[in-house]
């Protein structure tokens, strides 16, 4: 007896014990009775943090993308993890909605530059905003920094450029920048715990 | 916070003020209503709003915005006349016994040593303890000496009645007594009290003042220290935390040590400014081991070229003229002495006040520098977007580069939260398009510029040719690498000082902690602080072993909290002086006879026996906490209440000294005074705040959260809706001496009319999220309206209490 999934449904509606059915050797075959496939059970699973505000609930991030060449892993599903002690797997509206965070279509792809005076971003390479932008600082840093104050103090600041640093990012990220940025002598530097 | 988030659960009494955990922390909030479920827990809401937190709580009151400390300040009267504090911990961990100088004083508003010309209190030699022949401080256990701290303060705050309270917040008289009897109920060793507040707090001309009178509440009560305890900043970005602690500010180096003024000329007189000895016998005062914490990150910023000859490249840290926080910056960016700007992540335009001044401010820049995962308005403050960001394009002379960077989901590395948890999290995909991780253009900016170095010279070159960077992918560090540098390692084999025959660490290993650190360039730390999350054992910030063994929400093996995985501060506290807990239900840590241990790792010396007589307030050179805060507050050593630098009433009640209205040591710059407005023209006092929806402005870019709360609104109670003719969904416009933005009105219940100092005072609520760009309805953005000034100490802007009109458009 060949049974279609939705027929099998239908004989226990009908009052039949489903149990004594598959114990007369009426079952269903096996792929036909499956439930539908979960869709996560394919994905990679990763253990994140909730970028938002300082409770930084326990994310799962389920991507789909195995690593192989030519595939790009892509996140498809986010949900709390219920084995965080904080949030124990919840998530608030915020939380809720971080895939449209990751695909927001305000997402920047490219480096890209607006010129003095026009109106409108131009893309270039990476290797341009570098070589663009260094070349600002240098020239700014070697015409502006003050090495001795007007008492002839030694003081090696950098007054003239400014670094904003962002509070979202991670800790190794902000170490970093702090290494860099101090180290040319910049003191207009801060982030958002000033505000 | 001094605390944890599920440490809330152990509360008896929560405080809600300054902040809306319901709404702007709800996964947070849930611990409240966990220790309301377990604890028969109180909650008590003070906001100038009914919020979603007032909506759960027992007992909810109104409050003018920017007059907390006037009600704080009522509460300590309250609690001193009725004898309603925790006297054994009071008289052994604080300053109640110090005696303060016979010249310190205040009078009609103001405290000794004030410069009327400077707007500055700028001899603040009065503001001390006397000092006996030994050096220590003098005390008077009886606490009868009228300059002992304890009889300072209650003259200080005797001036504080209800009525007065009540006349200058606008809380009716018989719910600020009802909010005081439920705080005075965790006055005994049996009944503890948490604090949770947050920007409603901080940004204010006085918000440091107005933090400092909370703690001052929780000392009186002996809540701090222990288990449902304590001050807890909920603070608003995930690693908001992370980099304040790695010292990403323009005074501070990692681990709250701090870069030299230009008057600090002398490496050792520098390290001996800040690593003050004991200010009373036995106490430890850890700074003292300040040296070891600074030459350790000397060395791992330059490596060998950091060596005892040149005092650890001493003269190649900037030295600080004045602070240069984000507001000062922008004065001079507005006065054109800036030329470059870098944002990463940050998006100033929004977040700081006066938009129009910072629109001028941005277009005298030669170049602006954007690195952020989304398109920000301060990248595109050059674009004319209407009535919205009305500026003339072609005129605007600065070359802008907007650099893609990655989100959360794309990279790895560590954020610590509120409670100083650093949790690892691991990279689940790649990111759009080109977009590269900070670690990664950071890396790239500092190589081609040494290349740039190397290729032409320039000028003092020295750091930038030296700077150590032994990354194995130089033009990207990973952040394995990186954490493991913020760790620290030691560069020579460590010899146990107390056995010299044994070696506590080799050279290259991973340090377990900040004791094993020393000033002789053998060891190298980022951020002391950090010290003890990557350890030879490996990474201790990814640890996910949720296990509450002892039922208090403490999760010891779950990441890593600094300082040393202790989860709560001060812990030393929640046992008396001689060893014992308070109470025996809320055990933290106790002396066994032979060293202190219990639920947590103890705050404290370990084997520092209880007759010692050491305080647990090991930081503080005085051993114990400050209720007179010496000389270290610009407005002085006790919070006073001022008004909001834009006032609704236009008078100070406390006082009638005109110097004396709002905080006589704010900053303002000379051409900001045009810009405050004034009661006469700007009746209503408006406030800022975020939306359980939407967080700051990043997500109306995002899909979901722009559907839910899709278009700009502002709240305005009923009574003002009635005499200005605006009915609920009309359009309105609220106007500042800056600005005006226009959004439709949502007439409520939630905001009400108070009644302050013999006349009416609206408030008007306005919620921060929209902007020029986005997926929700394009929108003002609503720091156009806010005042230029900043908090006198830490300058945090004022965005929480300013003026506005409101008309219906």
């Amino acid at each position: 007896m060949n049974v279609s999934r939705r027929g099998f449904f239908k004989v226990c509606a009908a009052g039949m014990s489903g149990s004594s059915l598959v114990a007369m050797g009426f079952a269903p075959t096996a792929a036909l009775a499956e439930v539908r496939q979960f869709k996560l059970a394919h994905t990679t699973e990763t253990r994140n943090t909730c970028p938002y505000c300082s409770v930084s609930c326990g994310l799962l991030v389920y991507s789909v993308g195995d690593g192989a060449k030519n595939t790009k892993a892509k996140v498809i599903h986010i949900e709390g993890d219920p084995d965080h002690p904080v949030n124990r797997g919840t998530l608030c509206p915020k939380g809720a909605g971080l895939l449209d965070f990751i695909s927001s279509p305000a997402r920047l792809k490219y480096p890209e530059v607006r010129e003095a005076g026009t109106n409108e971003w131009k893309r270039i390479s990476w290797d341009e905003a570098y070589a663009r932008i260094t070349r600002l600082m240098k020239d700014d840093r070697d015409a502006n920094f003050i090495e001795k104050n007007a008492d002839g103090v030694t003081v090696n600041r950098w007054l003239s450029t400014g670094f904003l640093a962002a509070s979202a990012s991670p800790s190794e990220a902000g170490y970093i920048t702090h290494k860099v940025v101090r180290n040319l002598g910049m003191l207009a530097f801060d982030n958002q715990a000033r505000v | 916070m001094t605390n944890t988030w599920s440490d809330i659960k152990n509360a008896d009494v929560v405080l809600i003020m300054g902040g809306n955990a319901a709404e702007a922390h709800p996964c947070g909030f849930k611990w409240v209503i966990e220790a309301k479920k377990l604890n028969k827990a109180k909650l008590v809401v003070v906001d100038p709003r009914f919020t979603r937190s007032a909506a759960v709580a027992d007992y909810y009151a109104p409050i003018r915005t920017g007059t907390d400390i006037a009600f704080l300040g009522g509460v300590i009267n309250y609690l001193l006349t009725n004898d309603k504090i925790q006297h054994e911990y009071v008289k052994a961990y604080t300053d109640f016994t110090f005696l303060v100088d016979e010249r310190f004083a205040f009078e009609n508003g103001l405290y000794s040593g004030y410069n009327a010309d400077k707007r500055a209190y700028d001899d603040r030699s009065s503001w001390q303890y006397q000092r006996g022949e030994d050096g220590y401080v003098v005390t008077d256990p009886t606490m009868q000496d009228p300059r002992c701290v304890y009889q300072l303060l209650k003259k200080h705050y005797s001036r504080y009645t209800p009525d007065v309270v009540s006349n200058i917040c606008g809380t009716p008289e018989d719910q600020f007594l009802k909010v005081c009897e439920y705080i005075a109920s965790t006055s005994g060793t049996d009944r503890v009290m948490t604090i949770m507040y947050a920007l409603g707090w901080t940004q204010h001309s006085q918000g440091s003042q107005i933090i400092r009178t909370g703690a001052m509440v929780q000392l009186l009560l002996g809540n701090i220290g222990v288990k449902g305890g304590g001050m807890n900043a909920l603070r608003g970005h995930s690693n908001i935390q992370g980099l304040t602690d790695l010292g990403l500010m323009t005074n501070l180096l990692p681990g709250y040590m701090t870069l030299p003024g230009e008057r600090e000329t002398d490496y050792g007189a520098y390290i001996a400014r800040r690593a003050p000895k004991p200010m009373r016998p036995n106490q430890m005062s850890y700074w003292q081991n300040y040296e070891k914490f600074h030459v350790s990150l000397m060395k791992s910023w330059y490596g060998k070229a950091a060596t005892a000859e040149n005092n650890w490249c001493f003269d190649w840290l900037p030295k600080l003229d004045k602070p240069h926080d984000i507001l000062q910056v922008f004065e001079d960016m507005y006065n054109g002495k800036l030329n470059g700007y870098f944002c990463q992540g940050f998006n100033p335009l929004a977040a700081f006040p006066n938009k129009s001044k910072l629109n001028v401010a941005l277009a005298k820049l030669k170049y602006l520098v954007i690195m952020d995962p989304l398109a920000t308005e301060t990248s595109e403050f050059w674009k004319n977007y209407g009535d919205l960001n009305n500026v003339d394009t072609a005129s605007i002379q600065t070359t802008v580069f907007r650099l893609p960077t990655t989100c959360f989901a794309e990279e790895s590395g560590s954020l610590v939260n509120s409670a100083r948890w650093l949790q690892w999290h691991w990279k689940g995909a790649e990111p759009p398009g080109e977009a590269k991780p900070d670690t990664e253009i950071m890396g790239s900016l500092h190589l081609h510029l040494r290349e740039l170095y190397e290729k032409e010279g320039g000028t003092f070159p020295d750091p930038i040719l030296n700077l150590d960077w032994p990354y194995k992918r130089p033009h990207e560090p990973s952040s394995e690498e990186l954490a493991m540098e913020f760790n620290g390692k030691a560069l020579v084999d460590l010899v146990d000082p107390a056995d010299p025959t044994k070696i506590i660490r080799k050279a290259g290993e991973q340090l377990d902690g900040f004791a094993q650190l020393r000033a002789d360039g053998s060891t190298a730390c980022g951020c002391w602080i950090y010290a003890g999350c990557w350890t030879q054992a490996g990474n201790q910030m990814a640890r996910r072993d949720n296990a509450d063994p002892y039922g208090d929400g403490q999760t010891q093996k779950w990441a890593w909290a600094w300082p040393a995985n202790r989860r709560i501060l001060y812990n030393r506290a929640s046992a008396d002086p001689s060893g014992k807990p308070w109470d025996s239900r809320r055990r933290l840590v106790w002396w066994n006879g032979k060293q202190w241990g219990g639920d947590d790792v103890p705050d404290f010396a370990p084997a520092s026996a209880p007759e010692v007589g050491m305080g647990p307030f090991i930081m503080n050179p005085e051993g114990i906490a400050r209720f007179f805060a010496r000389d270290m507050m610009a407005e002085g050593p006790f919070p006073e209440h001022y008004e909001p630098t834009e006032t609704p009433i236009g008078v100070n009640p406390m006082n009638d000294n005109p110097a004396a209205v709002y905080n006589p040591a704010a900053r303002i710059f000379k051409g900001d005074l045009p810009n405050f407005g004034t009661s006469a023209e700007f009746p209503y006092a408006a406030t800022t705040y975020r939306l359980t929806e939407h967080f700051h402005y990043w997500t109306k870019h995002v899909n979901i959260n722009a559907v839910l709360q899709p278009e700009q609104f502002v709240e305005i109670g009923e009574g003002l809706a009635h005499e200005k003719g605006i009915a609920n969904g009309d359009r309105v416009q609220v106007s500042s001496k800056r600005g005006y933005i226009r959004a439709v009105a949502l007439v409520t219940k939630r905001i009400r009319a108070l009644k302050v100092n013999g006349q009416t005072v609206h408030q008007v609520g306005i919620p921060i999220h929209w902007g020029f760009m986005g997926q929700a309805k394009a929108g003002y953005i609503a720091n156009t309206l806010a005042p230029f000034v900043g908090d006198a100490n830490t300058q945090t802007p004022e965005s929480k209490s300013f003026l506005v009109n409101i008309e219906k458009v």
